[in-house]
C-alpha cells in the first residue's frame, strides 16, 4: 500500500514562508508516523528534519500536529488515516524548521515552578535512610510524574496559543506532582507561580491537553486541582495581609 | 568561548549525576553539560526494570557481589564490583530523597523485584519505568543548581587534547550550524551505548557509539567491546523492549508448542507458574536466554510473527490488576505495536541487541588514559559487567560512578592550574571545519550515509550475532573496514547549517564504523566462549581461562586497520568458578 503525505516544510535559510511538499510513501499496518517520516527522510528528501529517538513512547522527542491533531509520531499509525495525512510542527511553538519546534519555550515554565523534591528544613536527622511513603500517598500523584514533556499539551492549549507567557498544562501538572508528593515541603515557594495571571487562572478549562496526552497524565486535572490550591493560599496571603 | 571546570557530554543518568556531583562538591565550580538532545530525551529513558542494590535483611554485599562477578563470567574487575556493591544503596536513597517514585510495599518502605540472575530480591523499581522516573528525577533536580550551564543540543563531534592532557571540546550547536572550542580542565564521557551498529536492537536512534568513538580516536582503548548484550525479549519488527522484570514478576518464556524450552539449556528444573524462582529457569542471567532462543531456532521450535521467528512470553496468569499495578507499560507496548493484550494473549519476542558491556577504558576512578578524561555509564569500561551485564545493575552504576566520575573531576580541576593551548584548539577548530565543508561537498562517486549504515548494521547481525564463527567474523570485519574506506566518499544531501539532520546522521554513521571494527576485531581474537561472547568454531565453544581471563583493548589506527592487546582482570577476591543457574547453579554454589 502507498500513501500520500503532505508534510509542512519550513526552511528559513531557502524560503522565507512554510510550503506544503507531498511524499509518496509506502505503508502497512504496522507503519507508524514516524516510519513514514524515516522512510521519507532516507529515501526522497534528506532534508526532511525532525526529532524522534526512542520510537517506543517514552522519550518524548517526535511530537507533530498529525491532521490538526498533537500526537506522538511513534505512537500514531498510517493506517488510522484512510483519507488524507498531513503533518505539521506542533502549533503554538516557534517553528524553527519543518517539524522542529523551539523547546526552550516549554523548559523555561518547566524551571519556573522549581519541579523538584524541596526538603524539609532543617533536613532530618538521618539522610541514609529512604522516607516512608505508602502505595496510597504514592498513588496521589504519580500519575503526574508520568509526564514526558512532549509538549503535546501546550499544542493542544488554546490559552497558551494566545499567551506564551501561560506556564501551561505541563509544567503545571509537575508542579502539582511535586504539591502532591508526602515527601515534598515545596508548595509554598511554588504557589507564587501558579497563582499569577500566568499561572492556573489562564486555564479556561478546554481540556483538550488531557485528550491529547499520550501518557494519561491528565494536566486539565492537575491545572484545576491547582486553582483550588491557589485560591486557598491566596486567601491565606489575605489573611495574613491583614493581621 | 567559556572556560569550564568540568565539562560533561551527555545528559543521561549518568552525565546528570556526574554533573549534580560536580556542583555539590563545588558550588562555585562551573559545570558545562552538554548534549545532543534534550537531557530527558536521552536513553536512559527507556530503562524499564529497575536498579539493584542490597536492600533486604537476608541479602548481603558478598551475594550481590558474587551474582555480579559470576554473571560476567569472571570478567569483571573485582575491586571495582566490590566498590560498586557497597555504594548501591546509598546512591538509590540519593535518588529518592530527590523525589523518585520508587513503588512501595504497604507499610511505605521500597519495595524490591525479583531480576535474572540475582540470588535474592534486590532490584527497586518505579512501576516498569524506572529509567524514566530516574532520568526526569536526576534532570529536574539539576535545575536546582545553578553553576550548572546546560548546552541542550550541541552534539559534541571531538574532544580537544593537547599532551596528553584534555582541553575540552568541540561541538556543533545544532541550532545554528556553528562550531565550537569550548574550554574545560576536564571532561566527564556519558554518551551511552552503541546499540544502533546492530540492525536489530532495543535503542533510540541517538545511541551510536560518539564518546566511544571520540575518546578511541585519541589513542584510549575501547575495552571488551567483543562483549553486546542480546536482551532476550524485544518485539519482533521493531525491537522495542519488554522489560526482563515481566519475568521478575512470574511471567514465563514458551516456544511455539508451549513448552517451557528454558530447561533444556541448565536453567531448569521448570519452576511452576507463579512461583518464579530466583536464578532459576526465566530468572537466569540474559546471555544464556538469548544463546537459549538461538538454539531453539535452530531445532525449528520457534514460532512466527510478521515474518520473524519468535518464542512467547506469557503474563497472562499474572491478572490484570497485577500487571497494570507492575507493568503498565509493557501492556501498553504490547498493544500498540504488536497488537497483544497480555492479560489474555502471550507476546511475541525475540532477543535484540540491547547493550554494550564494554566501552572506554577506565581506571576504578573513571579516569581514562587522557589526563583529566573521565568515562561513565555504559559508554565506558569501568570493569563492573565482565562478559555479560546483569539487569538493574546499569542503572546503579549511572549513579555510583557518575556521582564518583562528577567529584574527582571536579577536585581534579581544582587542583590543577592548567594554561591552555588556544592555537592548538582553534587548529582543531579549523580543521573540523574543513571537513564538515568535505562532507557536504558533492562528489562524482557520492554515496549516502543512508546506504552505508544499512550494510554497517547488517553486517554486524550476520557476522556478529549471538553465536559467531572465525569465517563469518572475518567476513563481518572485511566489510566493516571496506565501508570506512566508502566513508571517504560520502555525501551530505542537506547543505543548509540550521538543523541539518542529515549532517549528524552522517557524523554518528562515523562513530559507528569506528566502533564497530572495535567490536568484530574483539570478537574474531577472543577464540573461546564467555558470557555474551559465544563461538561456535571447533576449540572454541568453552570458557579458556588459560588464554582468555583477560580483557581485550582495541586500539584505534589511523590510516590503518586497528589493533588488538590484552590486559590482566582483577581476579583478587574471587577464584574463577563454574558459573552455573538452576539446579546445578544451586550444587556448585552447596560445594
Amino acid at each position: 500500500m502507498h500513501k500520500d503525505i503532505q508534510i509542512k516544510r519550513y526552511l528559513p535559510e531557502e524560503h522565507a514562508e512554510p510550503f506544503w511538499q507531498t511524499f509518496h510513501v509506502p505503508y502497512d499496518d504496522t507503519t507508524s508516523i514516524l516510519d513514514a517520516l524515516n522512510y521519507i527522510k532516507e529515501e526522497l528528501d534528506p532534508t526532511v528534519s525532525f526529532r524522534w529517538s526512542c520510537r517506543m513512547a517514552i522519550c518524548g522527542s517526535c511530537g507533530y500536529m498529525v491532521n490538526g491533531i498533537p500526537k506522538l509520531g511513534c505512537k500514531d499509525f498510517v493506517r488510522n488515516y484512510p483519507s488524507a495525512l498531513h503533518i505539521e510542527p506542533l502549533a503554538h511553538f516557534t517553528v524553527e524548521r519543518d517539524l522542529m519546534v523551539a523547546m526552550d519555550e516549554f523548559l523555561q515554565h518547566l524551571e519556573a515552578v522549581k519541579p523538584y523534591l524541596i526538603a524539609e528544613q532543617p533536613e532530618p536527622t538521618e539522610p541514609h535512610k529512604p522516607h516512608r511513603q505508602t502505595p496510597a500517598q504514592l498513588a496521589k500523584y504519580k500519575q503526574f510524574a508520568n509526564c514526558i514533556n512532549c509538549g503535546l499539551c501546550y499544542a493542544a492549549c488554546p490559552q497558551f496559543g494566545l499567551n506564551p507567557e501561560f506556564v501551561g498544562p505541563g509544567a503545571i501538572a509537575l508542579a502539582h506532582r511535586y504539591n502532591l508528593d508526602s515527601r515534598d515541603h515545596g508548595k509554598v515557594e511554588r504557589m507564587p507561580v501558579l497563582n499569577t495571571h500566568n499561572g492556573v487562572w489562564s486555564c479556561t478549562f478546554v481540556g483538550f491537553c488531557s485528550d491529547v496526552c499520550p501518557k494519561g497524565v491528565d494536566p486539565a486535572a492537575a491545572v484545576n486541582q491547582g486553582k483550588v490550591e491557589s485560591a486557598k493560599s491566596m486567601l491565606i496571603q489575605m489573611f495574613r495581609g491583614g493581621a | 568561548m567559556q572556560q569550564f571546570d568540568v565539562l560533561v557530554v551527555g545528559g543521561g543518568g549518568a552525565g546528570l549525576r556526574a554533573a549534580i556531583a560536580a556542583a555539590e562538591t563545588a558550588p562555585e565550580g562551573r559545570i558545562a553539560l552538554l548534549s545532543k538532545v534534550y537531557p530527558m530525551r536521552s536513553h536512559t529513558v527507556a530503562a524499564e526494570g529497575g536498579a539493584a542494590a542490597v536492600t533486604r535483611a537476608d541479602d548481603s554485599f558478598a551475594a550481590h557481589f558474587a551474582d555480579t562477578v559470576a554473571g560476567g563470567d569472571w570478567l569483571a574487575e573485582q575491586g571495582v564490583v566490590d566498590y560498586f556493591v557497597k555504594h548501591a544503596y546509598q546512591e538509590l536513597v540519593q535518588m529518592e530523597h530527590w523525589g523518585c517514585p520508587w513503588s512501595r510495599q504497604t507499610n511505605g518502605d521500597v519495595q524490591v523485584r525479583r531480576f535474572g540472575g540475582m540470588k535474592t530480591e534486590r532490584t527497586w523499581f518505579a512501576a516498569d519505568k524506572t529509567g524514566f522516573h530516574m532520568l526526569h528525577t536526576l534532570f529536574q533536580t539539576s535545575l536546582k543548581y545553578p553553576n550548572i550551564q546546560r548546552f541542550d543540543e550541541f552534539f559534541v563531534v571531538d574532544l580537544l587534547v593537547n599532551d596528553g592532557e584534555i582541553n575540552g571540546v568541540l561541538a556543533l550547536e545544532i541550532s545554528t550550524g556553528e562550531l565550537h572550542a569550548i574550554q574545560a580542565k576536564t571532561v566527564i564521557m556519558a554518551t551511552g551505548g552503541a546499540g544502533r551498529v546492530f540492525r536489530f536492537n532495543t535503542n533510540g536512534g541517538i545511541v551510536t557509539g560518539d564518546g566511544m568513538a571520540m575518546a578511541y580516536r585519541h589513542g584510549v582503548a575501547l575495552r571488551d567491546m567483543e562483549f553486546v548484550q542480546y536482551h532476550p525479549t524485544g518485539l519482533p519488527g521493531s525491537g522495542i523492549l519488554i522489560t526482563e522484570a515481566s519475568r521478575g514478576e512470574g511471567g514465563v518464556l514458551v516456544n511455539k508448542d508451549g513448552y517451557r524450552y528454558l530447561q533444556d539449556y541448565g536453567l531448569g528444573p521448570e519452576t511452576p507458574l507463579g512461583k518464579p524462582e530466583n536464578k532459576y529457569m526465566e530468572l537466569g542471567p540474559r546471555d544464556k536466554l538469548s544463546q537459549a532462543f538461538w538454539q531453539e531456532q535452530k531445532k525449528g521450535r520457534t514460532g512466527n510473527y510478521n515474518g520473524s521467528d519468535v518464542v512467547y512470553l506469557d503474563l497472562r496468569h499474572l491478572g490484570k490488576d497485577y500487571l497494570y499495578e507492575r507493568l503498565p507499560f509493557i501492556c501498553d507496548l504490547a498493544k500498540s505495536y504488536v497488537n497483544i493484550d497480555p492479560v489474555t494473549q502471550l507476546i511475541p519476542i525475540r532477543p535484540a541487541v540491547h547493550y554494550t558491556m564494554g566501552g572506554i577504558e577506565t581506571d576504578a576512578l573513571t579516569e581514562t588514559a587522557i589526563s583529566g578524561l573521565y568515562a561513565v555509564g555504559e559508554c565506558a569500561s569501568v570493569g563492573l559487567h565482565g562478559a555479560n551485564r546483569l539487569g538493574s545493575n546499569s542503572l546503579t552504576e549511572l549513579l555510583v560512578f557518575g556521582r564518583l566520575a562528577g567529584e574527582h573531576a571536579m577536585r581534579k580541576a581544582q587542583s590543577t592550574d592548567r594554561q591552555t593551548d588556544m592555537g592548538k584548539n582553534q587548529e582543531a577548530l579549523r580543521q573540523w571545519q574543513q571537513k564538515l565543508q568535505t562532507l557536504m561537498a558533492s562528489k562524482a562517486n557520492g554515496v549516502t550515509w543512508v546506504q552505508l549504515k544499512r550494510e554497517l548494521v547488517q553486517a554486524m547481525e550476520d557476522g556478529c550475532g549471538i553465536y559467531r564463527t572465525e569465517s563469518g567474523l572475518q567476513a563481518s570485519l572485511a566489510k566493516v573496514r571496506q565501508l570506512k574506506q566508502q566513508y571517504q566518499q560520502v555525501q551530505v544531501g542537506d547543505t543548509s547549517r540550521a538543523y541539518n539532520t542529515d549532517l549528524l546522521q552522517c557524523l554518528e554513521l562515523e562513530f559507528c564504523l569506528d566502533v564497530a571494527e572495535a567490536i568484530v576485531l574483539a570478537s574474531l581474537e577472543r577464540r573461546e566462549s564467555r558470557g555474551a561472547h559465544q563461538r561456535l568454531d571447533e576449540g572454541m565453544t568453552d570458557r579458556n581461562d588459560q588464554d582468555f581471563l583477560r580483557h581485550s583493548q582495541v586500539f584505534f589506527q589511523s590510516q590503518a586497520d586497528a589493533t588488538l592487546t590484552w590486559q590482566a582482570v582483577d581476579t583478587s577476591l574471587s577464584t574463577p568458578g563454574e558459573r552455573a543457574y538452576g539446579a546445578q547453579g544451586q550444587q556448585s554454589e552447596a560445594r
